[in-house]
């Protein structure tokens, strides 16, 4: 947890995501206090060569999130192919194969619905490239939860449609290229200040 | 107190009613699943709020049958993950070659398709006509669906897809016709089937078995309950006997791992030593 409250970041991403997601997590240092949870849409078949392909390049360790695992910091998890990823309010994942939502599995809204109802105004949430438009309602349900939500400006996003989704359907906080969200990350997040008092556990 | 806090209450309380008026233990499954269908279906009821669903599940009947159709998942595909059934075909299917007759279970079997799926290779490999295959879930829908063994047509691409990738012998259209919108499986297929209802939370072990396929089940349970669920397996199979998981779904943490060795880490198979 960050001393302004943030628990855990959640991102979203689809066409074009091996790109960017790299580039964004060069950003991350060594001691990163969140973990990240990423949905990336990907075909059910693929294979897990991606994952080792960002290790190279992350000082984080990526992998795929397995069914009870405990949430970790200094971790990147990724939804397996043609599951869903769910948090669990003991900070554990859940998987499952239920229908696919907005023709996806994994589903980005499914990942921040749940994510929402355990983290609620501690979540932070991205959304990226992508040509669908797939974790536009759950930003909005991030936000209406008190978390902080960003968009890829998708101006710089090869697919734009994602992103600007979430900027149709939510306010977002803040629209940013990839280095800025991984500069906001990086440098910013840590040192924010702002009033949870009022958001304790026991409310 | 927060919002989603006093829906967590209202959550036990549903699940608590469910069980102590029609049996249907939901209270020990992963509950990230179980709120989110909850709220799919309070989206689709009349009522307010979770706990205001409470009344209507007692009294009326028939929303609660909508309610456990509802929440129970049966996605499932025929020959999802190939290469598991590449590996029994390899692993499995030689073990029960050496047997004079032989008994599955295929619990959490959903509308079929993996039943029939695990019959396709039995017959190619000889060894159906000595096999009786039981396959349960507690979805009553769901087994009638299964016992017809009729599909929508659109499937037939990515099951002639899987089935090629599982090692298929022959052309899966052998196995099929197709009218109108649908498929229709031969009926040959089900001869040595018993659909069945069966829950694994609250019935109890099937008798001896030498294959166990209970895939994308466990996933929608807590730690506690998947073990159970795991002994009552490891009690119904036979010394050599295998259980097959699904891919995302493991033996290792749970208190029978050390009575099975691992056959095809990959594919989640395990075989019962012999002790
Ligand atoms: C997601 S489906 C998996 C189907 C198939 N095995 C597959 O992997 O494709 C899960 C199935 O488990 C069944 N199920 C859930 N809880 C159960 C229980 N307590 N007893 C028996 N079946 C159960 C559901 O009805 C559903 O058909």
């Amino acid at each position: 947890m960050t001393k302004n409250g943030y628990k855990a970041i959640v991102i979203g991403i689809s066409a074009g995501g091996l790109a960017a997601l790299s580039k964004l997590f060069s950003f991350l240092p060594n001691g990163f206090p969140l973990p990240v949870i990423v949905v990336q849409h990907v075909a059910a078949t693929s294979n897990r060569f991606i994952y080792t392909l960002f290790n190279n390049k992350c000082r984080l360790t990526i992998k795929e999130a397995d069914d009870k695992e405990e949430i970790q910091a200094g971790f990147i998890y990724f939804a397996p192919p043609d599951y869903h990823l769910l948090i669990e309010r003991d900070e554990t994942f859940s998987l499952s194969i239920d229908a696919k939502v907005n023709h996806s599995r994994p589903s980005i809204d499914v990942l921040f619905e749940s994510a929402v109802y355990v983290w609620s105004s501690g979540l932070i949430g991205i959304l990226m490239t992508g040509a669908n438009s797939d974790g536009a309602h759950g930003m909005r349900l991030i936000k209406e939860h008190g978390g902080l939500i960003i968009a890829q400006d998708p101006k710089t996003a090869e697919y734009p449609v994602m992103p600007q989704s979430a900027i149709d359907t939510a306010r977002v906080d803040k629209i940013l290229s990839i280095e800025g969200i991984g500069e906001w990350l990086r440098d910013d997040l840590v040192h924010l200040t702002r009033d949870v008092k009022n958001e304790s556990r026991s409310g | 107190m927060k919002k989603t806090a006093i829906e967590n209450i209202e959550i036990t309380l549903l699940l608590d009613a469910i069980f102590e008026r029609y049996g249907y233990d939901f209270r020990h499954y992963s509950r990230a699943s179980i709120e989110r269908r909850v709220r799919h279906f309070l989206s689709k009821s009349e009522c307010d709020s979770i706990s205001g669903m409470i009344p209507k599940l007692l009294h009326d009947e028939s929303f609660f049958d909508i309610f456990v159709r509802d929440f129970s998942i049966t996605v499932t595909d025929m020959f999802r993950d190939p290469f598991v059934y590449q590996s029994i075909r390899k692993n499995v299917v030689p073990i029960l070659k050496t047997h004079p007759f032989v008994k599955v279970w295929h619990a959490g079997c959903a509308t079929g398709e993996e039943a029939y799926s695990l019959a396709i290779i039995l017959k190619e490999e000889g060894i159906y006509d000595k096999t009786t295959l039981f396959a349960t879930d507690f979805n009553d829908g769901a087994l009638d669906a299964a016992k017809k063994g009729i599909y929508a047509l659109e499937n037939a691409k990515k099951f002639t897809a899987n089935y090629q990738a599982a090692g298929g012998t022959t052309s899966f259209s052998e196995y099929y016709h197709a009218r109108y919108e649908a498929m229709a499986l031969n009926q040959s297929l089900g001869k040595n089937i018993t659909f069945a209802n069966h829950n694994l939370v609250t019935d109890t072990i099937f008798g001896e078995m030498h294959l166990i396929m209970c895939r994308n089940v466990l996933i929608y349970f807590e730690k506690a309950l998947q073990n159970r669920v795991l002994n009552l397996f490891s009690d119904s199979l036979v010394n050599g006997g295998i259980l097959c998981l699904g891919t995302k779904e493991s033996l290792m943490f749970s208190t029978i791992s050390k009575l099975f060795a691992p056959m095809d880490e990959n594919a989640r198979l395990y075989q019962k030593k012999v002790l």
